[in-house]
C-alpha cells in the first residue's frame, strides 16, 4: 500500500505543480469572475459610450402621426427621438447612402386610415430600431382605430386581454415547468462539466501513461510496484486532482455570484436560481462525474499502455473520445425531449450512461431501478475493464515498437501473461 | 546472497530469447553479459526483475524467488534512460528511492553526496529533459543505486558517457562492489567485462556460448597469440603444424597458435634462423575471443 501512495502522491504533485495546469486553472477562475460581473462590466461601458439616443427623421405625409408617435416612444422610454423634417425623401436618401443618417422613416395614412410606413437604411443589420419603431406605431394604429370606432380605453384594454394558459401535468411526479427549465439549465451545465473533465483528465492519464513507457520509467515503476497497483494508483491520482480543479472552480463560482449579488447580476442570479432543484440532482451529478471519469480513465489508461511513443496517443485514444463526443450529442439531443426512447436504451449503455442517464435523471422522474441499474452496470463494467486493462498493462508497458492498433491488445495480453 | 539463474528459457511465440541459460552470480561479485543487440540480455533482465517469467527453469535470489517483496534490495538501471523528462532531478530520485522503500529523509540526505561523487551537484533542481544524455546517464546511476541496493542490474551502464565519466562510474561500481553488493551488468565493451568482472557470459540468439571466470575463459580459449621480433627472415614459421594464422608486422610477425608446445617449437625455430629480439606469449583478448565465437559481424 505504501507504494500505491507514493505513486498516487506522484501522479497528483507532478501535475499539480506544471505549469500549464496552474494557468488552466487561474485562467478559468478569471473567467468566472469575469462572467459573473459581466452585466456590471457591460453596464459601465454603456455609461461611457455607446447607446446614446437615437434620433430618427420621419417625414410624415399625413402630418397627424408624428405626435402620437413621439408619445408613445416616450411612454415606452425609447431611446428614440422623432425629427419631424420637411427634406424631401430623395435628399434623406441621398443623406443615407453618404452615411449622414443611419436611417429614415416616411409615414403616410392611406384611405381605410391604415399606417403606411417605409423604414430605409443602407442595410437591414440593425434589428431593435425598425422592431421598435414598428411596436410604437402598432400602438398609434390601435389608438386611431379605436378613435375612429369610438372605444374607450378600458374597451381597448380589454380586446387585448392575454389568454390565461398554464400547463396542467395531472402525473403526480411530473415536473412543473418551472422546474424543468431550471432543471434542464443545471442538467446541461452539469453535462459540459461531465464531458469536459473526462474528457481532459483520460487524455491526461492516456498521455502520462504513454510518457513514462517511452521514457523508460515505467520498467523501473513496475519493477517496484505491481502494474496494476501503479495503474489505479495513477488513474486515483489524477482523479483527485480533477476533482480538486474542479471543486475550485465550484467554490470560487460560488463565491463570484454571491460577491456580485449587485442589481445588475440578478438577471443572473434568477437564471442561476437553483432553490427549487432537486438536491438528488447534485447527487447524481457527483456519481455520474465519478463513474464516468473512472470508466474512462481506466480505458485511457489500458490504450495509453499500448502506444510506445507519446505522439500516438491521441490516435489511440481516438475511438475512445469519439464515444464520449457521442455520449454528449446523445444526450444533448434529449434536452428538449427526454422522453425520446432511443435515450432510454442509450442511458443503460454504460460509456453512455454518465451523460445521458443524468440527462434523464434530472430532467425527468425515473422510478429508482433505472438510474441505480444504470449505474450497477457501470460498477461491473469498470470492475471489468479495470482486470481487463490490468491484464493489458502488466504486457503493454512492456511492449515497444510501432504499436498504434487495437489488434496490440491481443499481443498485449500474451506477454503480460508471459 | 546469490543471485541464481538454472536452465532458464524464454520463448515469445516461437522466438525463443534466451535458451537454457545457467549461471550463479556469488555475493559481493560483478558479472558480465556480453552480447549483440537483440543476444537476449534484456529479457535476462527483466526476468530476473520478474516483469516477464520464464518458460522454464527458475531464477532465486538467496534462494527465494523475486517478488516485490524484495524489491528494495534491488537497484536496476535500464537500457535506455528510464526518468521523467519533466521532473526535477531531486524530485525524481527522492520519488523512485522512496519507491524502493527508502525513507525520504534518507534519501533526501543522501543525494547530495551522490551528485557530488559524480561531479554534477549544479543539477539538483534542474529539470531532467534540460540534462545533457550524459548527465543523464548519471542521474539514472544515482537513481539506481541511492537505495542502497544489494542486487544491482545495470543494463549498459557505460552508453553514452565519454572516457573520464567512464572511470568515473567504474570506480563507483568497484566502490559498492567492494561494500558487498552483487552487480550484474551489461556492456557491448569487452574492454569494461575484462576489467571488471570476475565472471562473465557470453550471449548469442538466447544461448549462452561462453561463461566462467575470465582466467578459465581464456585458458579453455586453446588459442594464444605468439609475437616474435626478429631481424631474420622468419618465413619457416608459418609451415609449423598447430599455427592457425599468421599476421606479418613490421620486424616480424604475430602467430596465433593452439598451445603453449606449438609456441615453443615457434621459438625453437626462430633461434635457428638467428637471434630473436622479442618474443612474448600474449593472451587472447575478450575481444578475440568474442569475435571467433560469435562471429565478426556482431563485434
Amino acid at each position: 500500500m505504501h507504494e500505491f501512495w507514493i505513486i498516487f502522491k506522484q501522479a497528483f504533485m507532478t501535475k499539480a505543480k506544471t505549469k500549464s495546469f496552474i494557468i488552466t486553472t487561474v485562467l478559468v477562475v478569471a473567467g468566472i469572475f469575469l462572467l459573473s460581473n459581466l452585466p456590471r462590466i457591460l453596464d459601465s461601458i454603456d455609461g461611457i459610450g455607446g447607446d446614446e439616443p437615437t434620433t430618427m427623421k420621419v417625414i410624415d405625409a399625413s402630418g397627424k402621426l408624428d405626435d402620437p408617435l413621439s408619445a408613445v416612444l416616450q411612454a415606452n422610454e425609447s431611446d428614440i427621438t422623432i425629427e419631424p423634417t420637411e427634406e424631401s425623401e430623395k435628399d434623406l436618401e441621398k443623406q443615407v447612402r453618404s452615411e449622414d443618417i443611419d436611417s429614415f422613416l416616411t409615414l403616410s395614412l392611406d384611405e381605410s386610415n391604415t399606417i403606411q410606413a417605409k423604414y430605409t437604411t443602407l442595410s437591414s443589420i440593425e434589428m431593435s430600431l425598425p422592431e421598435a419603431l414598428r411596436n410604437a406605431l402598432q400602438t398609434v394604429q390601435a389608438g386611431i382605430k379605436s378613435d375612429e370606432l369610438s372605444l374607450s380605453s378600458d374597451q381597448v384594454d380589454s380586446l387585448f386581454t392575454q389568454v390565461n394558459f398554464e400547463n396542467n401535468n395531472i402525473s403526480t411526479s411530473a415536473k412543473s415547468e418551472d422546474e424543468l427549465n431550471q432543471a434542464r439549465i443545471l442538467v446541461y451545465v452539469l453535462m459540459f462539466v461531465i464531458y469536459f473533465a473526462v474528457i481532459l483528465y483520460s487524455g491526461m492519464i492516456a498521455t502520462e501513461v504513454a510518457t513514462e513507457k517511452s521514457s523508460r520509467v515505467m520498467e523501473i515503476l513496475i519493477s517496484s510496484v505491481s502494474p496494476v497497483k501503479h495503474m489505479f494508483a495513477k488513474v486515483l491520482g489524477i482523479g483527485t486532482l480533477g476533482i480538486v480543479q474542479i471543486v475550485i472552480y465550484g467554490i470560487v463560482g460560488f463565491i463570484a455570484f454571491k460577491t456580485s449579488a449587485s442589481e445588475a447580476t440578478e438577471g443572473i442570479g434568477s437564471f442561476f436560481n437553483f432553490t427549487d432543484i432537486n438536491p438528488m440532482t447534485l447527487v447524481y451529478a457527483v456519481v455520474f462525474f465519478l463513474l464516468g471519469y473512472f470508466l474512462y480513465a481506466t480505458l485511457a489508461a489500458l490504450l495509453g499502455s499500448l502506444v510506445s511513443r507519446t505522439e500516438d496517443v491521441q490516435q489511440m485514444i481516438m475511438p475512445m473520445t469519439l464515444m464520449i463526443v457521442a455520449a454528449f450529442i446523445l444526450a444533448a439531443s434529449g434536452l428538449g425531449n427526454p422522453e425520446l426512447v432511443y435515450l432510454k436504451y442509450a442511458s443503460f449503455f454504460p460509456f453512455f450512461t454518465p451523460l445521458v442517464m443524468f440527462l434523464r435523471v434530472g430532467m425527468l422522474d425515473l422510478p429508482m431501478w433505472e438510474p441505480l441499474l444504470a449505474i450497477a452496470i457501470m460498477l461491473v463494467t469498470i470492475f471489468v475493464l479495470g482486470w481487463f486493462g490490468a491484464r493489458v498493462y502488466r504486457g503493454g508497458v512492456l511492449m515497444y515498437g510501432p504499436s498504434r492498433s487495437l489488434k496490440d491488445i491481443k499481443k498485449a495480453i500474451q506477454l503480460g501473461k508471459e | 546472497m546469490s543471485l541464481q539463474i538454472e536452465h532458464v528459457t524464454k520463448r515469445f511465440g516461437d522466438f525463443t530469447a534466451v535458451n537454457d541459460l545457467s549461471l550463479t552470480v556469488g555475493e559481493g561479485t560483478m558479472y558480465g553479459f556480453l552480447g549483440a543487440n537483440g543476444a537476449g540480455k534484456t529479457t535476462t533482465f527483466r526476468m530476473i526483475l520478474g516483469l516477464l517469467t520464464p518458460n522454464e527453469g527458475r531464477i532465486t535470489w538467496n534462494g527465494k524467488p523475486i517478488s516485490y517483496a524484495t524489491s528494495p534490495q534491488i537497484g536496476y538501471l535500464p537500457e535506455e534512460r528510464g526518468l521523467y523528462p519533466k521532473m526535477k532531478v531531486e524530485e525524481q530520485l527522492l520519488f523512485l528511492a522512496e519507491l524502493r522503500g527508502m525513507k525520504r529523509s534518507d534519501a533526501k540526505r543522501e543525494i547530495g553526496g551522490w551528485l557530488d561523487r559524480f561531479e554534477v551537484p549544479q543539477y539538483l533542481n534542474k529539470k531532467v529533459e534540460e540534462l545533457s544524455k550524459g548527465n543523464q546517464q548519471k542521474i539514472q546511476v544515482i537513481a539506481a543505486l541511492l537505495h542502497k541496493p544489494k542486487l544491482i542490474i545495470l543494463d549498459e551502464p557505460f552508453s553514452g558517457l565519454d572516457p573520464v565519466n567512464v572511470e568515473l562510474l567504474k570506480k563507483e561500481i568497484l566502490n559498492i562492489r567492494n561494500n558487498g553488493a552483487t552487480i550484474v551488468f551489461s556492456s557491448h565493451r569487452m574492454d569494461h567485462v575484462e576489467e571488471l568482472c570476475e565472471q562473465f557470459s557470453i550471449i548469442d540468439h538466447g544461448k549462452q556460448i561462453v561463461s566462467g571466470t575470465l582466467k578459465d575463459v581464456k585458458r579453455s580459449f586453446g588459442q594464444q597469440n605468439v609475437r616474435i621480433r626478429s631481424d631474420y627472415g622468419l618465413e619457416a614459421l608459418s609451415g609449423l603444424s598447430g599455427v592457425t594464422s599468421v599476421t606479418p608486422t613490421v620486424e616480424g610477425a604475430i602467430y596465433q597458435v593452439d598451445s603453449d608446445e606449438t609456441a615453443e617449437r615457434l621459438l625453437t625455430e626462430a633461434l635457428k634462423a638467428g637471434p630473436v629480439r622479442q618474443f612474448e606469449i600474449e593472451e587472447p583478448t575478450l575481444q578475440d575471443i568474442f569475435i571467433a565465437k560469435v562471429g565478426k559481424e556482431h563485434a
